[in-house]
Order: C-alpha cells, then sequence, then structure tokens
C-alpha cells in the first residue's frame, strides 16, 4: 500500500482522535463489565467448582452421577419441562387471540388494555401468588361460590397438584407473552391485509396467510421468554404446588437447606443452566434474540 | 392487443351516485357523483386531506359511505365486502408481504382463485415479463429497489386480470426521474391492458401527464372534472386556477360586465358573468415580453426583481409599476421564458424596466370566493 502522499500531514491526528473515541466507549462500559463479572461470571465459575467438590471437600463426579441415576431427579426434571410447556401452551392459546384484539383496538383503547395487561405484572409476585392461594383453596373464593350455587357438589382440588401450579404460573407468565407479541403485532401494517382481501382474501385467509405468519417472530420470543422463566421458576409452584410438584428449583433449595448438600445443589444448579442455554441456543437460530430483549 | 371495441367490451364502467362520507362533523365526501367510462383512465386529483383517497377506499370496499351508490358496470356494488369486487389496487406504501419472495406475492392472488401450479407459474412470469422483471422472482421483497417494489405491486395487482385497477399515489416515494419514466409507462401498461383504472395523486403535473381526464376534488367536493387541457386552460375556480399548473392570481373588479385591473380594462376570452370580485388567472409561461409601444391588449409595466436560471426555462419574478394591493404591497408575477438560443438576446436583467402582456386568448378570470 502506498501512502497518499500530500495528506500525511494530519493523519497522525486523525488516528489518535480516533483511539480516544474508542477509549472512551470501552470506558463506559467499564462498570458493567465489573458488575458482569464479579456478580455473574465468578458466581457461576464458583457454582460450577462447589458442584464437583465431596461433602468433606475432595473433588468428586458423584453429585452428577447421582444426577443420572436417580429416578427421582429424573422425575424432577420431566416435571420442570412438562410444567414449563403446558404454562407456555396455555399462556398461547389465551395470550395470541387477546393480543390480537388488543392489537387491532383504536391506539387509546389499545393502551388502556396493555395498562390492564402490566398492572399485575408490576405487582409483587408473592402478593399475586397467595391471593391465588385464597381463590383456589379447598375453602378458598371458588369452591365456595361453586358449592353455593350448586354447580359443586364438593370442592374441586385446585391447589397443591398441577392445576393450581399452572393457573397461578400461566397467570405470572402471561404479560412477558403478550408483551414482544403486541409489539410484533402493533407493528404489522394495516396495508397489508388490505392488499390481501382487494387480491380476493376473505378475512379468515388473510389472517392465516398473513397475519399470522408475520405474527410468529413476536410469538416464538414471547414463548421462549415464558419457557425460559418457567424452568428456573421457584415461589409459585411452590406456594402453589405445596410440596407435590417439584420443580427444579425447589429441589435445589430443599438440597441446601434440608440436606446441607451445596454440592448437590450445585449440580443441579449447572444443569439446569446449561440446558436453558442450550435452548436459547437453539432457539436463536430460529428467533433472533434482539427481537426478545428490544422489545420485550 | 386489444382493439378498441374489445377494450369496452372487457372493461367495467364505473358509476358513482350521491356518495357521501362524514367522520363526526367532518365531510370527508360530500354528494360526489361521477362516471367514469370503461377502460378509462381517471385520475382524482386533490390537495392532501380532499377525500380522494377516502372515495378510492369507497371503490376498493375499504370505507363504506354513509349513503350513495357505486355501480361497477350494472351491478350496485356499495354492500360488496373488498375481496368479492375484483378490483386490482396498488398501494401508496406498496403493501408487499415481506413474508413472501417476488414471486409468492404476485402469485397470491392467483392461489386464492385456485388456479392450478402450470397456470400460477405461467401468469406469473407473464405479469413480471409486463412490469420488466422477469428474473427477479426468487427476490426476498427487502432485497428490492424501490422502482422495483413498485412494479411488483403493479405485477400483483393485474395478475388475476382484474377489470379495475385503483391506484393511490403509487408513484409518491420514487424520485422524480424514475417517476417520470414510470407515469409513461404506467400509461402504456393501462393502454394495453384495457382496464378502467382510478389513479389518485396529489401531484397536478402527473395528473396532466397521464389522464384521460381528471376529477379535481377539494374539501370531499368534486370541483370540476374534464380533459386535462380543459382543466389547465379552463379551471371554473380560482382553487383549481391556483391548483393546477403554475399561476397568478391578480385581483379584478367587474362593473357592467367589464373586467378592470385598477384602470385597465381586461380583455378574457370568454363571456364574464355577474358584477363583483374576480381573480384573474396568469400562467407564467403564457406572459409575452413587450416593448412599451406595444398595442397588446392586457399590459403591465413592470421591473425585474430576480431572474432564475432554471434550465430549460428563466424564471422572472417582477414587480407591477402601476398598482398596488390592500396593505401597500406591490402585485409580483411570474414570468417563463424559454432558454431557446433565440432568447438569450433579450432576457431582461434585474432592475430592468420591461412591458409584459396575456393574449386575450390565454386570459380568463374567475370568481373569488
Amino acid at each position: 500500500m502506498t501512502a497518499i502522499v500530500g495528506n500525511e500531514i494530519n493523519i497522525k491526528s486523525l488516528r489518535q482522535q480516533e483511539r480516544k473515541e474508542r477509549l472512551v466507549m470501552i470506558g463506559l462500559t467499564i462498570p458493567y463489565l465489573l458488575i458482569v463479572i464479579l456478580l455473574i461470571i465468578v458466581p457461576i465459575g464458583w457454582l460450577f467448582g462447589t458442584s464437583f467438590v465431596d461433602q468433606d471437600g475432595s473433588f468428586t463426579f458423584k453429585h452428577y452421577i447421582r444426577l443420572i441415576e436417580s429416578k427421582a431427579y429424573y422425575r424432577i426434571f420431566i416435571t420442570t419441562f412438562e410444567i414449563s410447556i403446558f404454562t407456555t401452551l396455555i399462556c398461547i392459546l389465551i395470550g395470541y387471540p387477546l393480543t390480537y384484539f388488543i392489537s387491532q383496538l383504536p391506539r387509546r383503547f389499545a393502551n388502556l388494555c396493555m395498562i390492564a395487561v402490566l398492572i399485575p405484572f408490576w405487582t409483587s409476585l408473592l402478593v399475586r401468588t397467595y391471593a391465588w392461594l385464597v381463590l383456589l383453596q379447598r375453602k378458598g373464593l371458588l369452591n365456595n361460590f361453586g358449592i353455593e350455587l350448586g354447580l359443586l357438589s364438593e370442592p374441586l382440588p385446585l391447589m397443591h397438584n398441577m392445576t393450581g401450579t399452572l393457573i397461578g404460573m400461566v397467570h405470572i407468565m402471561l404479560p412477558f407473552l403478550i408483551l414482544p407479541l403486541y409489539a410484533n403485532m402493533r407493528a404489522i401494517d394495516n396495508d397489508y391485509l388490505k392488499a390481501a382481501s382487494s387480491m380476493g382474501a376473505n378475512q379468515l385467509r388473510a389472517f392465516w396467510t398473513i397475519f399470522f405468519p408475520l405474527s410468529v417472530p413476536g410469538l416464538l420470543a414471547g414463548s421462549l421468554i415464558v419457557f425460559v422463566i418457567c424452568l428456573g421458576f421457584y415461589v409459585t409452584p411452590a406456594v402453589l404446588g405445596g410440596g407435590k410438584v417439584i420443580m427444579v428449583s425447589m429441589k435445589i433449595q430443599s438440597n441446601i437447606e434440608l440436606f446441607f448438600s451445596w454440592g448437590a445443589a450445585s449440580a443441579l444448579g449447572v444443569v439446569l443452566l446449561v440446558l436453558t442455554i442450550a435452548i436459547l441456543y437453539i432457539a436463536s437460530k430460529f428467533v433472533s434474540l434482539d427481537q426478545m430483549s428490544s422489545r420485550g | 392487443m386489444a382493439s378498441h371495441s374489445e377494450i369496452k367490451e372487457q372493461a367495467l364502467r364505473i358509476s358513482i351516485q350521491g356518495v357521501t362520507k362524514t367522520y363526526g362533523d367532518f365531510f370527508a365526501l360530500n354528494d360526489v357523483s361521477l362516471d367514469i367510462e370503461a377502460g378509462e383512465f381517471l385520475t382524482l386529483l386533490g390537495p392532501s386531506g380532499s377525500g380522494k383517497t377516502t372515495l378510492l377506499m369507497v371503490l376498493a370496499g375499504f370505507i363504506r359511505p354513509n349513503h350513495g351508490q357505486v355501480f361497477f358496470g350494472s351491478e350496485d356494488i356499495v354492500l360488496k365486502p373488498p375481496h368479492l369486487r375484483g378490483v386490482g389496487m396498488v398501494f401508496q406504501n406498496y403493501a408487499l408481504f415481506p413474508h413472501m419472495s417476488v414471486e409468492q406475492n404476485v402469485a397470491y392472488p392467483l392461489k386464492l382463485r385456485r388456479k392450478t401450479k402450470d397456470e400460477i407459474s405461467q401468469e406469473v412470469q407473464e405479469a413480471l415479463d409486463t412490469v420488466k422483471l422477469a428474473g427477479l422472482g426468487n427476490r426476498k421483497i427487502g432485497q428490492l429497489s424501490g422502482g422495483q417494489r413498485q412494479r411488483v405491486a403493479l405485477a400483483r395487482a393485474i395478475v388475476f386480470k382484474p377489470k379495475i385497477l385503483l391506484m393511490d399515489e403509487p408513484l409518491s416515494a420514487l424520485d422524480k426521474k424514475l417517476r417520470e419514466e414510470m407515469q409513461i409507462e404506467l400509461r402504456r401498461l393501462h393502454d394495453n391492458l384495457a382496464i378502467t383504472t382510478v389513479y389518485v395523486t396529489h401531484d397536478q403535473k402527473e395528473a396532466l401527464t397521464m389522464s384521460d381526464r381528471i376529477a379535481v376534488i377539494n374539501h370531499g367536493i368534486l370541483n370540476q372534472i374534464g380533459l386535462p387541457q380543459e382543466i389547465y386552460s379552463n379551471p371554473t375556480n380560482a382553487f383549481i386556477a391556483d391548483f393546477i399548473g403554475e399561476s397568478t392570481l391578480l385581483p379584478v373588479e367587474v362593473r357592467d360586465s367589464t373586467p378592470k385591473f385598477g384602470e385597465s380594462i381586461i380583455s378574457v376570452n370568454h363571456e364574464v358573468g355577474s358584477d363583483g370580485s374576480y381573480l384573474l388567472v396568469i400562467r407564467p409561461e403564457k406572459l409575452l415580453l413587450v416593448t412599451d409601444e406595444s398595442t397588446a391588449p392586457n399590459r403591465f409595466p413592470c421591473t425585474v426583481e430576480e431572474s432564475i436560471f432554471q434550465g430549460e426555462s428563466q424564471l422572472l419574478i417582477v414587480r407591477l409599476d402601476a398598482i398596488k394591493s390592500g396593505d401597500n404591497e406591490p402585485y409580483r408575477l411570474n414570468v417563463r421564458i424559454a432558454n431557446t438560443s433565440a432568447n438569450s438576446a433579450v432576457i431582461p436583467q434585474v432592475g430592468d424596466s420591461i412591458c409584459v402582456a396575456l393574449e386575450k386568448v390565454d386570459s380568463f378570470i374567475v370568481k373569488q370566493e
């Protein structure tokens, strides 16, 4: 490469300026990098390390071996995935039509509806979970009401089981699905549907051939967020499942609180983390993760 | 290519009768009646908010009027849903389906009509050929330029051989050069396809270039409908005179059927109606440079204030010497002189005192509103 001779006077100062600007940009990210390293990378490394340490402090694989060999652990992972999948599916079934309806409203009403979606979202998780406890228990509002009206002869088992857990989880997860989906649906130009109908598509046809495919990215993003959060969920299944529904997070807790086995708990944590990352990685092949974060 | 009589058979006549659309107190369309001949290229022209797009949407079926009838041929279609109207439509932003390729977009209306695969691929190719996009069928919409998108939208609107084609400012997103090319191409396409076309634009030059007839709409009211030449030379009101073409409007008073600008009598090319306030419509290219001794009618002595080179012509902004307006501002006229080599010697300089004249045939007045 030959340099351009006549203009070499300011090449140096231009380069210096560029370097300076780059340093400023790096400087701005340092606080965040520190937080990530101190609060995420280091603890996860520590967690990883602990999972290979036996009660007496020696190196061991036994926590992982137990995970693989024990039927109970296998069962817990299955339950966790079952609950996560069902919660996600029910969220889609309820959330998609609702979000479609809201997205078709004039903006003013749509905003009101979105506030209605967001208010529970902003309310404490614990408060909402215990509220469901009040509603769902044997002598709770729902059962009492049903019996008073003569619809039920005896109380339905609505909690301390899968049903109660799912009801609570769906309620708490729904906004995570609705928010990205709504942003996606709002961005679908109404003219697409008009164009489809001018070419001869009735409303149902236009919906399935145009609107639905264009809303799939938002739907996938929302579903993925719900699914991944469900995998590690603790409070709601713990309270509404009443010990009958055991998810990975609850087993981690009991390993520590009841059995003081930090190693076993860490191994569970590592496996859950790896599974979650694997799912996110596979999903990222289909959904842009940008969409999840920027629109959610 | 279809002969003229065939065109009349294939295309559909549109008849709009007393169509009104209100939003609250606002009249988007106020009792609009309008007939569009089979195979005609009619332009709805008006400023933004005039109701021209509303009328197009009434034709397409996306807006239902408060009252009035719309006939396609002999059938009243006002209650017919859009998907059954069989109308081709080009949207302002094209509305191409982003999740489909060019081919899939163009095939969409054919699939809805349950054509066989072979028919579809053949007709899609024909349509893409027609709009000069052959070979781009596999492209994604995002990979196309603005002009190419415009062509896909057009191909998609004509591929199912509709009898009526509606276009909503289809060229407004293109740059000037491409827009002017497409105007001529669209017009040629219309002539080949024998299709009744309703075209919406706010660009008067585009309307003059493309249309068989122009319908000027303002405030939801149909102001004038006619050939481009008629609209340009004989606008029926001050709004149209101002909106179509470049023009300067000078106030004239009519007393005893004689129009006067100040003290000077203005000869006009038409009968003058009742006494009152009128506006003289002056097109910059119709003004002639004359000498002081000239006997031409409608002479205006003036001083050159600005002289602007615009390529094919020179635009002079001149100040009238004689009369001033109510607020004591002098009246100004735009004068356009073709930049021919013959003219180069006579183009006056800034500050020159000159005299411009308007021939009687080019003079007309419209009622002041």
